[in-house]
């Protein structure tokens, strides 16, 4: 342990405005991993649609089948793909944040957990900017 | 400045369970955004599609262990954290229950889900 005091506990959210770095990640990372759960029900129940579309040949092959019908009328709202980019951050942090999280479990970085949570944000930034342009594709 | 910050219990087997998952999820997790938003577009996501993609016995594997690893580490991640924040006892029980059952009916419904496109009929 180098230089380390008691900063109480991280679990008491009233103290955010105290809150380190370190902290900082812990919360985001919550925070995203319960988005992701609840995603994951949300996206078996939209594709669960291909249970009833299956076996009705004839919708399928001119792609008017239920399953079809319901991904191409939703990928055709903006606000869905604006809440598709939003998965996409919350996502990336999650899996950044996580090998971060993985890493000093096994020893490596500890002592530069801070700087490492700041490079998870920036890169989240910078992968979701550059994703942009495909999520959006074909919306307008 | 050295601190961890973890809800889970250093090197218990929930501890244990949710690293092996996450190491598996990151590439599997990427691969999925990769082939679902860039090789291929949502948008243009068919039945048709999807099936030619289940049809493929090792995408169709690759799919279902994803589908369970990745329910395991949410829902084991969800408990956790609830047990971090002081649930015990019966309460923990019924909790645990809950998030089992939940576990079990998304899994059933994920694979009857791929089965649907791979056109295997079970139930
Ligand atoms: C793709 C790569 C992923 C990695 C590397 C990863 C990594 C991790 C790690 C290391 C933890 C433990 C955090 C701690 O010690 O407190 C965690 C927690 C969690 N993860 Fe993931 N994860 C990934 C994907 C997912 C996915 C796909 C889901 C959703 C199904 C998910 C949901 C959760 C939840 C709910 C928690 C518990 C959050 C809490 O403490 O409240 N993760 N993840």
């Amino acid at each position: 342990m180098s230089q380390s005091y008691d900063r109480g506990l991280v679990e008491d959210f009233g103290r955010w405005k105290e809150f380190s770095a370190g902290m900082w990640a812990w919360v985001f990372h919550k925070f995203t991993g319960w988005v992701l759960v609840g995603y994951l029900f949300t996206h078996i129940s939209v594709l669960s649609t291909a249970v009833s579309a299956a076996g009705n040949t004839r919708a399928i092959e001119a792609q008017n089948d239920v399953y079809t019908v319901v991904i191409s009328t939703l990928e055709s709202l903006l606000v869905v793909r604006i809440l598709e980019v939003g998965l996409l951050a919350v996502a990336v942090f999650h899996i950044l944040n996580g090998c971060r999280l993985l890493l000093v479990d096994l020893g490596v970085g500890l002592d530069a957990q801070d700087k490492s949570f700041y490079a998870s944000l920036v890169l989240t930034g910078a992968i979701v900017v550059a994703s942009v342009p495909t999520f959006l594709e074909g919306v307008f | 400045m050295a601190e961890r910050y973890s809800s889970f219990e250093e090197g218990g087997t929930r501890w244990l369970w949710q690293r092996i998952t996450a190491a598996f999820l990151v590439v599997v997790l990427a691969f999925h955004f990769f082939l679902l938003h860039f090789v291929n577009h949502a948008y243009e996501v068919s039945f048709m599609a999807s099936s030619i993609r289940m049809d493929n016995l090792l995408y169709y594997s690759l799919m279902i262990l994803f589908l369970v690893t990745a329910t395991f580490h949410g829902v084991n991640g969800v408990f956790n954290a609830l047990v971090n924040q002081g649930l015990t006892g019966r309460r923990k029980r019924a909790v645990k229950y809950v998030l089992v059952a939940a576990s079990v009916l998304l899994i059933v419904q994920g694979v009857r889900t791929a089965n649907a496109w791979a056109g295997i009929s079970l139930f």
